[in-house]
């Protein structure tokens, strides 16, 4: 398991690296309109083929990455933060605070988001760029997206409470931050490890959907989100299978980071 | 030549005796009504076309009038009245007769200024009740308050209703009735055993039993369903889709040519804008336009983005409109050299490969489109490149239908729209609303109070002219000159007219697809399915 | 005491429920395009019918009002006529409220089983290998967009309906996968491993009780994930259930749609996660 963890890791700093160095590494510019290579098979020259504007599909990915791969996991980070906060404490305190924030939870669980994304998108300007937008989207589907965790760390930690293991940590006089640190914390920690995991590739996919309502990455610069848009039609796969390169590296992107999470496993 | 060829092959289809089966295609949404009167919508609009009985019918492929319910029409008082000789012995699908009431109750519920139909709307020239007089059961007189440019053929979008039949809009005169609507999923229409259509051997038409429509909005499940033989045909076919199937089946596919949808863009220019007044001042300036129009290259949008399937437009009236086109008008062509000359005439300079006008600002401007349309956003992109290379910025926002439409008729919090244009009707009179200064439609500065230039108010005065003569050769005239007005200033940057592509099975026969909508189904009532396809719905 | 708790749930329930309603109804409301019609742009629409369908919209304009109205009437039984599709809506949603339901029904079901499946053998044979791939298979689904995992079901002729399990399935799995190997470290389950209890004895009595209270709030949650996955797969898919009308009337501003669902929704969510909840309380009682 160690091995396989080293890899992840190297893996994982090996895409961090292509993308970060994009500007060296992709042979053309994210934009350019090779116009008379249009959908064309993959080529000495253009190693993922093009697109259907005749952009270099390999140098796109090196620049979609870099946006996709650093603000996932940070909205990610944030969606998980909150809920281990709202949902830690909603447990924890229990009486008519857990009621409240339960009711909380289950309101964000039923309105149609979609229309805070659309108010959001008509209060910035049109000629905001595109990594404003971005990451202004990244941010909201954070603040949105903490719901369902949250619901899932207040169980954890109300049957904790009433668990035998805090009884006796209290009556050894441990309180307060210390408590929740030393003996809730851990517990909670499969969960949100999941969460994490979870939301990375949601969130990505999520951004893709939101170009669609002029959030998100705009035209010309790629996300993965934008990149795996093209796999909608199922024949051009059939002609091209570099197309599911983007899908690829996200498989592998995910399944990295949880390998790399400091997690339990089913040690025999 | 072509009537004779539609003669000649429903005579073939009776003698091998092609009669009954199921024609089966698809609608994009959900018939918003199946009152013909209401219609708004595309699905609805499909829908009337099969059932609807009309007086006039404007032939889909040589564009003419053909006379339908009416047998005869004379158009009176300076295009003010119209009276019909109407069809004898003909009934409604339930059976009730058709008769002179059954039109002036039409007319009078259309124009009920309470309906607000856009077909009753395209009659209403001036305010006004609109007399109409039964002279005889089949005989009947419409009275407007102004003359209608070109009346007639808005009859081919009148379907009768019957004044006393108890299944009320039901009953229809067309080749089909609705039998079955199932919300979501579908609607059945069967062949109305009343029609009084008859082929070259006396038999009544429609030859096929019923016709399914599906509703499907993804266009790749439609597709899909296409090739496995679940569906018939495809009227309107993305390029993209089009060239794919071409490439497995070219027999499939049928291009016929330019159709009447175009895509434009525009500038914002209106003064009350939320702008900066520099940014207003551009979008103002006829040099800046053109400079724009000329920097953008069309041959390489209908090659890339509508692969060889369209091409560069020059003006509102797009080819497919045999009587109405300007062959004069030619489009804009790709000259960024003369978009930087007309740049410099307004003051602007290049400066390390920006653009900046006379005060410095560097030229920046935002696009939007509506989201989801794969070829304009495509389109965008390509025009982003074109003018990056004369030094302007351009920021492609997609926004979802409705905030668009916010945006560019309430708040005109926007800079320039990349849009398409549907045209309802081969008349530019239906263009009014777009042209005139004071209309809603005028979209690059509307409902003004005063025309804003000299040459908008050019072009009111030869529109008004236009409307107010029926002498066709004089309207057309004076719709020339608002072309060529419009190529000059630019206002509208057309940029394609699509072609009019769709996909038939080839189980389907006597199809003729058509530049104009309805393109494949326009003859429904003379369509046949191939015997071994009736055979196995037989089953 | 039992009557008076039961009417303070009862009366949070319904307060959530409305708040909930007002709250969708302030979103849409607030959401640009709002007064805004498709038809503006047909230019055969005169300036007298261009100002009606501005009108059109005048009994929504004023939020509250529109809101006391709207449940006088849904009071009375009434949910009011959807703007776009020119239908009651209790009629709509009773349409389709079926074909949801199914979908729903076998994409929890189906999402439910497929995640146990995955990860019982990782429970039972603690093979790292075996957990590596079903990490990565699971890594796959969650990363494939609905549209892809859709089409291509619709493609090879396979059940559309199972699309939404596919969707679920991964997250069941690693939430189930993490809860389950945390169970397995606990000093409980270590000391009864220790006295040599079968690993069913294991798994029944000691490590399903410990992770109990949260698979119980992730079974409550489950029914919302899914009404999420249910919308791209029945917009894709032309189903006509309640996830493509939520959609269609999100695109067309429906207000009296978007308000019945979003209450229908926070009904739902708030009665699976109550039953959750109390599930949750049985349980952790049982262990005290």
């Amino acid at each position: 398991m160690k091995r396989a963890r080293n890899i992840a890791a190297g893996v994982l700093v090996l895409i961090f690296a292509a993308s970060l160095l994009a500007g060296f590494v992709a042979p053309a510019p994210y934009a350019s309109q090779f116009r008379d290579f249009v959908s064309a098979p993959a080529s000495r020259r253009f190693w993922l083929g093009t697109d259907e504007l005749g952009r270099d599909r390999w140098s796109r990915l090196l620049y979609g990455t870099r946006i996709s791969l650093l603000l996932a996991p940070a909205a990610a980070l944030l969606s998980t933060f909150m809920a281990v906060v709202i949902g830690g404490i909603a447990g924890y305190a229990g009486g008519w605070c857990d009621r409240i924030i339960g009711r909380v939870i289950d309101l964000f669980l039923s309105l149609p988001w979609l229309f805070l994304f659309l108010i959001v998108r008509a209060l910035l300007p049109l000629n905001a760029s595109p990594l404003t937008s971005v990451t202004l989207t990244f941010t909201i589907m954070g603040l949105v997206g903490w719901a369902p965790a949250a619901r899932i760390i207040r169980a954890g930690a109300q049957s904790l409470r009433n668990s035998d293991l805090v009884l006796h940590a209290r009556a050894c006089g441990c309180h307060g931050l210390r408590l929740v640190l030393i003996h809730l914390a851990p517990r909670l920690k499969p969960v949100v490890f999941a969460q994490f995991w979870i939301a990375v590739p949601t969130f990505i996919l999520g951004e893709a959907s939101l170009g669609l309502i002029g959030l998100g990455v705009a035209e010309p610069l790629p996300s993965w989100g934008n990149l795996l848009r093209e796999l909608a039609n199922p024949q051009a796969v059939a002609s091209n299978p570099w197309i599911l390169a983007p899908l690829a590296i996200l498989v592998i992107v995910v399944s990295c980071f949880q390998l790399l999470l400091p997690e339990r496993e089913f040690a025999s | 030549m072509k009537r004779l060829l539609v003669v000649f092959a429903t005579t073939a289809a009776s003698l091998l005796g092609q009669w009954g089966g199921d024609l089966r295609f698809c609608l994009r949404s959900d018939p918003k009504t199946f009152n013909p009167l209401l219609v708004e919508d595309e699905a609805s609009e499909t829908v009337r076309y099969l059932t609807g009985g009309v007086l006039i019918r404007v032939n889909r492929l040589t564009q003419e009038l053909e006379p339908e319910l009416a047998t005869s029409w004379k158009i009176s008082r300076q295009g003010r009245a119209i009276a019909f000789q109407l069809r004898r012995g003909v009934s409604f699908s339930d059976g009730t007769p058709f008769t002179a009431d059954d039109v002036a109750y039409t007319m009078h519920t259309l124009m009920d200024p309470a309906l607000h139909s856009p077909t009753g709307d395209s009659f209403r020239s001036a305010p006004g009740d609109v007399e109409t007089t039964v002279q005889a059961p089949d005989r009947v007189t419409i009275v407007f308050p102004a003359p209608v440019a070109g009346l007639e053929r808005l009859f081919d979008q009148v379907a009768i209703v019957s004044s006393r039949s108890p299944k009320k809009e039901a009953a229809t005169l067309g080749p089909f009735a609705v039998s079955h609507y199932t919300p979501g999923t579908g609607v059945v229409l069967e062949r109305n055993p009343h029609y009084w259509k008859t082929d070259a051997s006396g038999h009544h038409l429609p030859y096929l039993d019923a016709i399914h429509l599906d509703i499907q909005q993804n266009r790749e499940i439609e597709l899909v369903r296409f090739t496995r033989g679940e569906l018939h045909l495809i009227n309107t076919i993305d390029p993209e889709m089009f060239s794919r199937l071409a490439k497995q089946e070219p027999s499939l596919v049928h291009d016929a040519g330019p159709s009447l949808e175009s895509e434009m863009m525009w500038l914002n220019q209106n003064p009350a804008a939320p702008l900066p007044d520099y940014e207003k001042a551009w979008f103002r300036s006829q040099n800046f336009r053109r400079a724009i129009s000329a920097a953008i290259n069309r041959a390489d949008i209908c090659r890339v983005v509508y692969h060889g399937h369209a091409q560069p437009a020059a003006g509102p009236i797009s080819p497919a409109n045999r009587f109405w086109f300007d062959a004069a008008l030619k489009p804009h062509p790709f000259d960024p050299k003369g978009a930087m000359s007309r740049l410099q005439r307004d003051g602007f300079r290049m400066e390390n490969g920006v653009l900046r006008d006379r005060d410095g600002h560097a030229v920046e401007f935002s696009l939007i489109t509506n989201s989801g349309n794969k070829a304009r956003e495509h389109m965008a992109a390509m025009m982003q490149q074109d003018l990056a290379a004369i030094g302007i910025k351009l920021n492609i926002v997609t926004l979802d239908f409705r905030s668009l439409i916010e945006r560019i008729s309430q708040s005109f919090r926007y800079e320039a729209c990349l849009l398409g244009l549907t045209n309802y009707d081969l008349d530019p009179s239906s263009q009014m609303n777009v042209w005139l200064s004071s209309a809603s439609n005028h979209q690059w500065y509307p409902n003004q109070k005063t025309p804003d230039t000299a040459w908008e108010a050019e072009i009111d005065r030869l529109m008004q002219a236009q409307a107010a003569t029926v002498i066709p050769e004089k309207r057309k005239a004076y719709f020339d000159k608002v072309q060529a007005i419009v190529s000059d200033q630019a206002p509208f940057l057309y940029l394609v007219t699509k072609n009019s592509l769709s996909a038939v099975s080839p189980k389907l026969q006597n199809v003729q697809p058509a530049m104009i909508r309805p393109q494949t189904y326009w003859n429904a009532e003379n369509l046949t399915l191939a015997p071994a396809q009736v055979a196995r719905n037989a089953r | 005491m039992w009557i008076r708790r039961i009417a303070r749930h009862v009366a949070a329930f319904v307060l959530t429920t409305l708040i909930a309603g007002l709250l969708g109804a302030t979103l849409v409301r607030f959401g640009p395009g709002f007064e805004a019609d498709e038809q503006q742009l047909d230019p055969r629409l005169n300036a007298q019918s261009g100002q009606a369908l501005r009108k059109s919209h005048d009994s929504e304009r004023h939020l509250l009002t529109f809101y006391v109205r709207y449940l006088g009437r849904m009071a009375a039984g009434d949910l009011g006529v959807s703007r776009s599709l020119a239908r009651p809506v209790a009629q709509l949603i009773s349409e389709r409220a079926a074909i949801t339901l199914q979908l729903m029904g076998a994409g929890v079901a189906g999402g439910w089983l497929l995640g146990l499946a995955l990860v019982l053998p990782a429970v039972l044979f603690r093979a790292p290998r075996y957990d590596l791939a079903a990490t990565a298979l699971s890594s796959l689904f969650l990363c494939v967009p609905s549209a892809v995992l859709a089409l291509v079901l619709f493609f090879v002729n396979g059940p559309v309906r199972f699309a939404i399990a596919l969707l679920i399935f991964p997250k069941v799995f690693r939430y189930t996968r993490n809860l389950l190997a945390d169970a397995y470290t606990q000093p409980h389950v270590l000391a009864a491993r220790a006295r040599g209890l079968s690993s069913g004895r294991i798994f029944f009595r000691h490590v399903i009780p410990w992770a109990a209270p949260q698979l119980l709030a992730l079974a409550g949650i489950s029914l919302g994930i899914a009404f999420g996955a249910a919308i791209p797969i029945e917009v894709l898919c032309d189903l006509p259930g309640l996830g493509q009308l939520a959609w269609k009337a999100a695109l067309a501003r429906d207000l009296p749609v978007l308000v019945s669902l979003t209450i229908l929704i926070a009904a739902f969510t708030q009665l699976a996660n109550s039953a959750s909840d109390v599930a949750i309380a049985a349980c952790t009682r049982g262990r005290a």
